[in-house]
């Protein structure tokens, strides 16, 4: 008996070198498990007797949580390492973390972790699965993924779309991944956002680039907003939150300015009344706690994936066959 | 006893004295006695065979770093001193960024010490330019330069305080020595990790613009202006940079320049996927800036071929990019990639490439050799113009591997390495 070759190979490191056929993959397979979190008893046991450490270097709530929920209703056995309390503060260095866990056997590590390629580092040095949880300023995967879900789901398509991420690009390993995601399957991609934050050279990514937010709300169909971190104003690249929030915070009265509807998301956690005024977070086109639960089937699909699951079969697995 | 080496028959390349014929080369009591068609062998002589092989002053690189005292882990003054040789350096200039550094002249004189009792290639200790290489208050120069010191530097850490820069060149005037400089604004680069540019973006990792460096090198060639001292430019790396060191010297300016090897051959795409063995600083630039730095040492802007030797231990290389430390190993591989990549693309001849690797080396640091001329110190580089090998760094004699070029398969590789008249390395 043969197998097919394996949708996604060994690691999700990132969606740049992804192609359309994966990333639909990894969509359309979120599909099916989108159910699983409806049921009363959200179990399935798809990833039964595999073991998954969540490695986490920086604290996180709302990844490691779904990641953690993906694990648990697919059956798998989880463990979770932060880096406060863990061999980790003690100075460990992450080949040796890898060396540890693949001395135990495991099967999938998640790793959340403050270096840009912190995850390729470990998925080149152990044979386990390796899912980018997000690594330094490079890419968060399984965000993008679950942006582009959210999109598909609410306007039915990503190619021809216009779609604008707003804020702080240069920190972002979330625009990164929406980047090459959108791009790849079809999608015109800007940025905007004060030219502090954003990346050397980024309109040679293939993304459009605007300074002023109204700019960016005439052009988009869907604007992605991100989070400004507060340690951005004390380092300097804004003068103060106030004033981002004046010059380049999404409100609904900006929204109206372009005469129709905009799809709004923003990866969380919002700083309300900063890059997002709360009557557009909470307004009708905001599409932010559909990005939460689409997070929880988007990480199942790549777990079921990178185990060796196949689209074609993600149906039946649900119902307790071979993953 | 009278030591008598002659050497026969190789192609003798010396830019010194305009030579390139067929020759051979006598040294007898540590410095050269004759040049000639057919020389014979006196008794005792140990006599090599250099038939298809080039026979040149000794190359000297102005700029490694041997880790001693303080980091011994990567590599000693006995180890580096023998990984010259092996590379066909006669010469070395170490730098003072050791732990502690190398900023009075105690500290001189050991690395001077340590340097003569390794016995391979020679080691000029420089000196510090400020106290503890801090930027504050300018280190002890005079005496360091009577304990040994051939030049000051800061190197690792840029000067960031212009009036200590400008003190620095004044005051090395009564010595005759060269103020070494590493260019770099921290205030625009201290955050980065390699070169600011599409592939910093992709990779998520903060960059070093060019203008960090460009900043520094104008700075310095205008303080060199302004005081009448020689400021030395290490490891230059932007095309701004090359263009601006090439007007100064037009202007009379007295200023000397490096191009490393790495500079001449990679460009930052080098880094994708966060290859650490090629993390440095000055970080690998954009294609348009390898294309300036080798018109620069074409056009002889950039003076000399130095390779900045950074040994580091694999365990620190084998970290997430941003964590692990800048640099490259670089003396056993700097001739075989000149004369592959740079002389053989046709960059330079041989006879520049000698100038770049010894005579103009020798001039900068007003160090003995650089020519073979009847008289002067008997330290020569034999090599094999036409030798294949590949790049193997676990037959380095470096204590350290860290190199990007492991795998490269090479034309032309060191031979013989001749110290004051005696072989230090033989291969």
């Amino acid at each position: 008996m043969t197998t097919p070759p394996a949708a996604l190979g060994k690691d999700l490191v990132g969606l740049e070198h992804l192609s359309a056929d994966q990333l639909r993959t990894i969509l359309d397979t979120a599909e099916p498990f989108k159910e699983i979190s409806e049921r009363r008893i959200k179990k399935v046991p798809v990833l039964r007797g595999k073991t998954i450490v969540n490695l986490f270097y920086e604290a996180s709530t709302r990844t490691r949580i779904s990641f953690e929920f993906a694990e648990k209703r697919l059956s798998a056995d989880t463990v979770n390492i932060s880096s406060i309390g863990s061999s980790v503060a003690k100075g460990e260095t992450l080949v040796d973390t890898a060396r540890n866990l693949e001395a135990m056997r495991i099967d999938m590590v998640v790793i959340r972790h403050g270096s840009s390629g912190a995850a390729g580092f470990l998925a080149d040095r152990i044979p386990s699965n390796v899912i980018n949880a997000g690594d330094g300023r490079h890419e968060h995967p399984t965000q993008g993924l679950l942006d582009l879900l959210t999109i598909r789901d609410r306007l039915g398509r990503i190619e021809g779309l216009k779609v604008c991420i707003v804020g702080d690009i240069l920190h972002s390993r979330v625009a990164r991944s929406n980047i090459y995601g959108l791009l790849t399957l079809g999608a015109e991609v800007a940025v905007c956002g004060p030219a502090t934050l954003m990346p050397p050279a980024v309109g040679e990514l293939g993304v459009q680039v605007f300074t002023r937010v109204e700019e960016a709300i005439e052009w988009a169909d869907v604007l992605n907003v991100l989070r400004l971190q507060l340690e951005r104003m004390e380092a300097g690249y804004v003068p103060s939150l106030r004033e981002y929030n004046r010059i380049w915070g999404v409100s609904n009265s900006r929204l109206a300015a372009a005469g129709r509807d905009l799809l709004i998301l923003h990866p969380g956690p919002m700083n309300r009344g900063v890059e997002i005024d709360s009557d557009v977070a909470d307004g009708p086109h905001s599409v932010i706690l559909n990005q939460v639960t689409n997070g929880v089937a988007v990480r199942m699909a790549v777990l079921y994936l990178l185990a060796g699951g196949q689209l074609e079969k993600a149906e039946a697995a649900k119902q307790g066959g071979e993953p | 006893m009278t030591e008598v080496v002659l050497l026969r028959g190789g192609r003798v390349v010396d830019p010194s004295q305009k030579l390139d014929e067929r020759l051979d080369v006598l040294l007898v009591d540590g410095h050269v006695a004759k040049l000639g068609k057919r020389v014979s062998a006196p008794e005792h002589a140990q006599v090599r065979d250099c038939k298809g092989l080039v026979v040149t002053p000794g190359l000297i690189d102005v700029h490694v770093h041997l880790r001693e005292p303080g980091e011994e882990h990567k590599e000693t003054i006995a180890t580096g001193a023998a990984s010259a040789a092996a590379g066909g350096f006669t010469a070395v200039c170490a730098m003072p960024n050791t732990d502690p550094p190398i900023d009075d002249p105690a500290a001189v004189g050991y690395v001077a010490a340590e340097g003569r009792r390794a016995g391979a290639a020679r080691v000029y200790p420089v000196g510090c330019i400020s106290v503890g290489r801090q930027g504050q208050r300018l280190a002890l120069v005079g005496e360091m330069v009577e304990s040994g010191a051939v030049a000051i530097t800061d190197d690792g850490n840029p000067v960031m305080n212009s009036g200590l820069m400008r003190m620095a060149l004044e005051y090395a005037l009564a010595f005759g020595i060269p103020v070494a400089d590493h260019p770099e604004d921290l205030g625009l680069s201290a955050t980065g990790h390699m070169n600011e540019g599409l592939v910093s973006t992709r990779l998520g990792l903060p960059g070093k613009p060019n203008a960090a460096e460009d900043i520094h090198i104008v700075r310095d060639l205008l303080l060199a202006e302004l005081t009448g001292g020689h400021i030395h430019l290490q490891h230059v790396s932007t095309r701004f940079g090359v263009e601006s060191i090439r007007q100064a010297k037009a202007r009379g300016v007295r200023v000397t320049a490096e191009a490393t090897p790495h500079h001449l051959i990679l460009s930052h795409e080098a880094v994708d996927g966060y290859r650490t063995e090629a993390k440095m600083n000055p970080p690998l630039r954009c294609a348009e800036d390898v294309a300036a730095v080798r018109a620069g040492l074409a056009d002889g802007t950039l003076d000399t071929i130095a390779t900045d030797h950074a040994p580091h231990h694999y365990d620190e290389k084998e970290a997430a990019f941003a964590e692990a430390p800048d640099g490259i190993v670089g003396l056993e591989t700097a001739l075989g990639l000149v004369l592959t990549r740079v002389v053989g693309e046709g960059v330079v001849d041989l006879a520049a490439m000698v100038d770049r690797m010894s005579c103009a080396p020798a001039r900068a640091f007003g160090l003995p050799g650089g020519t073979l001329a009847e008289g002067s110190p008997a330290d020569v580089t034999v090599f094999d113009p036409a030798a294949e090998w590949t790049v193997d760094p676990k037959l380095f004699r470096s204590k350290s591997r860290n190199t990007p070029f492991t795998g490269w398969a090479l034309v032309g590789r060191p031979r013989l390495t001749v110290v004051g008249g005696r072989i230090v390395f033989e291969g």
